[in-house]
C-alpha cells in the first residue's frame, strides 16, 4: 500500500480517536459498556477491513499500520483500541492462512462491504488459560459441523458479528490438535454466563458465554492451529497489543507533560522538579516503542519469506515475542504510576483534566490477558534448552 | 536409537497413545505433545544421547517425529 494511503488510515484513526473514542471514553469506562459510537465510525471508515489485500477490496494495511492505528485509538480509549487490535488478529489469522481458499476469499471481500466485526473464543472453561489446549470438539458430517464451547472470557462476545473458535479438530483428537473454525453471524448464539465488571478495559465487554454454533465445513481453517497460533495468532496480537499500550501509555504520558507545562509556566525562567521526572519517563515510553519496532521488522521479514520462515516456531523466537509481552506489560504499569506520581493529587481526582485512574486501571489488563506467569513460566521451560549459541 | 527414542516419549512426552505404536513419521504434536513437554523431551534427548541442540535446531519441526529425531541426533552425533 502507498505511503499516503498509510498515512491516510492513520489520519482516520487519530480523528476517531479524538473526536469519537475519547469524548466517550469515560462513559465506556463508567457504564462498562461497548463503545458503539467508536466502532460504528471505526465501520464507517472501512478500518475492519484495513488489513485484508488491496485485490480483495481492502485497504492492504501492513502490520506495522494496524500497530499504529491501534496506538491513535489507545491514546483515547484503550477499550475501542483493544477491540480493533482483537478483531485484526481474527482477520490476520485469515489473511495469513486462508487466501489459498475461495470461501475465505469471498468472506474477506464481504468484510469490506459489511464490516462485520470478528470476535475470537480462544479461552475455555477447564482447560487453565491455555490457549493451546481445548476440550470442546468440532462435530460434523460431510458437509456441516456443530460446535458448542464454554469460553472465560470471550473479547465483545455479546457485540461481534462473526466468531473465530478454537476446538480439537474432531472427538477422537487431542487436546493440541486444534482447528480455528470460523462461525458466522445468524449461525450462531452466544448465552452469557456470568457478569462484566472488571477493573479497567472495561468497554471491552469480555464476559463468559457459552457458544453454540453451526456452520459448513468449509467454515474450518485448514492449516492446524498450532500453525496459526505460532505463525500469526501470537505475534501479531504481541504487536497490536504494544500497539494499544503505547497508546495508553502516551496517553499518561501526554497528562504528565501538560502538567509539567502548567508549573512550568507559572514560574517562568525555573525548571520545575516534576520536569526531571517528566525526564525519566519519557524513555521508558521510548523502550516500549523500539522494542515493539524492532522485533515487527523481523517479523514482517520472517512472515514474507515464502514458505514463512521455519524460525517462526522456534523456541528462539517465541521467547523474543513473550517478552515483548511482559516487558511491555510491566512497562506500562510503570509508566502509568509514573504519570500518576508527577500529576500527583491531580492526577489521582477522577474529575480533573489530569485525571490517570482509567488509564491505570486499564494498564493493568496488559500483564492479566495471557497472564504474565503463565508467560514466564514458558520461557523459563525454554530456557532450560535454549543455549544463546 | 529408535528405542531409546521411544522411551523418552514415553517417560516425558504426555503422549495420549502408546509410544511403541507410534509410526516413526506420527506427528508427535498431534498425538498430544505439549509444547511444555516437549522441552522436557529435548532436555532427556540431550542428557541420554550426550548432546547439545543447538539453538537453530530447537524448532517445532525437528521435534515433530520419531523419524525428525532421529535425523537430528545423528546429524549431531557426526559433527
Amino acid at each position: 500500500m502507498t505511503k499516503s494511503a498509510t498515512s491516510s488510515l492513520i489520519e482516520i484513526a487519530r480523528s476517531i480517536g479524538q473526536n469519537i473514542a475519547g469524548p466517550a471514553a469515560n462513559d465506556v469506562d463508567e457504564k462498562a459498556r461497548f463503545p458503539i459510537e467508536a466502532l460504528n465510525a471505526i465501520k464507517e471508515q472501512s478500518l475492519l477491513s484495513a488489513y485484508v489485500p488491496q485485490y480483495l477490496g481492502g485497504a492492504g494495511a501492513s502490520l506495522r499500520d494496524l500497530s499504529t492505528i491501534s496506538e491513535e485509538l489507545g491514546r483515547h480509549c484503550g477499550a475501542t483500541a483493544m477491540i480493533f487490535a482483537m478483531h485484526q488478529i481474527q482477520v490476520a489469522c485469515i489473511v495469513h492462512h486462508a487466501l489459498d481458499r475461495e470461501y475465505f476469499r469471498n468472506y474477506l471481500s464481504d468484510l469490506v462491504n459489511h464490516q462485520h466485526l470478528i470476535g475470537s473464543v480462544t479461552s475455555e472453561l477447564g482447560v487453565g488459560g491455555e490457549m493451546r489446549s481445548s476440550i470442546c470438539a468440532v462435530e460434523h458430517d460431510a458437509d456441516n459441523f456443530t460446535l458448542v464451547k464454554d469460553s472465560t472470557t470471550s473479547s465483545y462476545g455479546a457485540h461481534a458479528d462473526d466468531l473465530l473458535v478454537t476446538a480439537r479438530k474432531s472427538y477422537s483428537s487431542t487436546g493440541n490438535d486444534q482447528v480455528l473454525v470460523l462461525v458466522k453471524k445468524g449461525d450462531f448464539t452466544m448465552a452469557q454466563n456470568g457478569n462484566w465488571n472488571p477493573l479497567g478495559m472495561r468497554g471491552t465487554c469480555s464476559a463468559p458465554f457459552k457458544l453454540t454454533s453451526k456452520g459448513n465445513i468449509e467454515q474450518i481453517l485448514k492449516v492446524p492451529f498450532s500453525t496459526i497460533s505460532s505463525h500469526t495468532m501470537v505475534p501479531v496480537s504481541h504487536f497490536v497489543w504494544a500497539g494499544t499500550w503505547i497508546g495508553t501509555a502516551r496517553s499518561a504520558v501526554s497528562k504528565a507533560r501538560a502538567f509539567v507545562r502548567g508549573q512550568a509556566r507559572a514560574n517562568p525562567g525555573t525548571v520545575p522538579p516534576t520536569a526531571l521526572r517528566l525526564a525519566e519517563v519519557v524513555p521508558l515510553l521510548q523502550l516500549l516503542r523500539t522494542s515493539s519496532d524492532a522485533l515487527l521488522s523481523e517479523y514482517e521479514r520472517l512472515i514474507s519469506s515464502d514458505p514463512p520462515s521455519e524460525e517462526l516456531s522456534s523456541l528462539s523466537y517465541a521467547l523474543k515475542l513473550n517478552n515483548l509481552k511482559i516487558s511491555g506489560s510491566e512497562l506500562i504499569v510503570e509508566i502509568a504510576n509514573r504519570a500518576l506520581n508527577i500529576c500527583g493529587v491531580a492526577g489521582y481526582k477522577n474529575d480533573s483534566k489530569f485525571s490517570l485512574g482509567r488509564v491505570l486501571r486499564d494498564a493493568h489488563a496488559a500483564a492479566l490477558m495471557v497472564g504474565n506467569d503463565r508467560i514466564l513460566h514458558s520461557n523459563a521451560g525454554m530456557l532450560l534448552v535454549l543455549k544463546d549459541d | 536409537m529408535e528405542g531409546k527414542i521411544r522411551q523418552i516419549l514415553k517417560d516425558h512426552g504426555r503422549l495420549s497413545i502408546d509410544t511403541t505404536k507410534l509410526a516413526v513419521d506420527s506427528d508427535l504434536y498431534q498425538a498430544g505433545m505439549t509444547s511444555h513437554a516437549s522441552v522436557n523431551v529435548m532436555l532427556a534427548l540431550e542428557g541420554v544421547f550426550d548432546i547439545e541442540f543447538p539453538d537453530r535446531m530447537l524448532k517445532r519441526s525437528v521435534f515433530e517425529s520419531i523419524s525428525a529425531i532421529q535425523t537430528a541426533i545423528s546429524e549431531l552425533k557426526t559433527n
